[in-house]
């Protein structure tokens, strides 16, 4: 059965818990939007090109 | 400007039916074809397997019996200890790709992965150091476990400079996968390294004998590490697909930069 009360003490050591959680969130999440961004530029790169006309000729 | 030229190993005349599955595998434009179904479900997958091992770290699982809750700290740091290596063993294999088979999928999964493993590496050495303040009463200690993934740390950081500094894309994958190749002997060090040396560091929990834990704290941390691992095969998955995209707008830009002199195009 849960037990939210013994879940959310976390002891006298919490501020290394919470530490290592908030840490390890903020890189992943940093990782998921560096990610996400760089696959929108190169995207936006490409549909810039090709509307200046200029793709390959196997894109044609 | 990057220099990027199609792979050699695709027959330029073989049409896409006559392609085996491990030329299609191959094939930057049939990889982009088929990789973008798998996009949605691996994130799904992801987010799922993180919501189950968050829950059960926080609200379904004892403290342990000496370390108290600091063992929550568990369920982030093995995952991500288990990443650094597994990253880098990626690597390794894709490094022999880029080498033997010249598959033109293999330097681009190194590039790839490099940054990645790198933050992975990075926060297993913070969560590393914040649990063993606690636990062992210092943030550092210079054993060969916490040494040997520091300098693993320097490596990713410099291949990943290495990718930067070279302009030719095809040059750089050759030269940085001999030094990945050399470097993967880094990897046996960190996983044998607490049964060859005196160290604070536990040994190794999952061995050939099993787990050594109960299973109300090995779920938990099975659950987190096949999150962290969807985690980064869904980020590797993207990022191999925006590579690809980053060297057909390159080449065209160069296409054309050639064709016109205009050297504005796509900046």
């Amino acid at each position: 059965m849960m037990d939210f009360n013994s879940a959310i003490d976390l002891g006298p050591h919490a501020t290394f818990i919470i530490i290592s959680y908030l840490g390890v969130a903020l890189v992943s999440f940093g990782l998921i939007l560096g990610t996400i961004l760089n696959s929108k530029h190169q995207k936006k790169r490409l549909a810039d090109l090709e509307a200046k006309g200029i793709r390959r000729k196997s894109d044609k | 400007m990057k220099k990027y030229s199609p792979p050699k190993n695709i027959n330029k005349s073989q049409t896409v039916k006559e392609m085996n599955w491990f030329d299609k595998l191959a094939h930057p434009g049939q990889f982009l074809k088929w990789s973008k179904y798998l996009i949605l479900p691996l994130s799904l997958i992801t987010i799922a397997l993180f919501g189950i091992g968050l829950w059960f770290a926080f609200f379904n699982s004892p403290e342990d019996y000496q370390m108290g809750d600091t063992v929550r700290i568990m369920y982030i740091h093995v995952p991500n200890a288990w990443l650094s290596q597994f990253v880098y063993m990626a690597m390794a294999v894709s490094a022999i790709g880029t080498l033997v088979w010249r598959h033109p999928m293999a330097d681009v999964s190194m590039k790839v992965a490099a940054p990645l493993g790198a933050a992975f590496t990075a926060l297993a050495l913070f969560t590393g150091s914040l649990w063993g303040r606690p636990t062992w009463g210092t943030y550092w200690e210079w054993d060969g476990r916490m040494t040997a993934t520091l300098i693993l740390l320097f490596m990713y950081l410099g291949l990943v400079a290495l990718w930067r500094s070279f302009d030719d894309q095809l040059r750089a994958a050759k030269l940085i996968a001999v030094l990945t190749l050399v470097g993967a002997i880094n990897i046996p060090i960190i996983k044998f390294s607490v049964d060859w040396w005196n160290t604070l560091h536990q040994p190794s929990i999952i061995s050939a004998e099993g787990l050594s834990m109960p299973a109300s704290i090995y779920t938990p941390l099975l659950v987190m590490m096949l999150a962290f691992t969807f985690l980064f095969v869904t980020l590797h998955l993207v990022g191999m697909r925006t590579e690809i995209l980053k060297r057909k707008a390159d080449a065209l830009i160069r296409k054309s930069v050639s064709q016109t002199g205009n050297k504005g195009v796509g900046k």
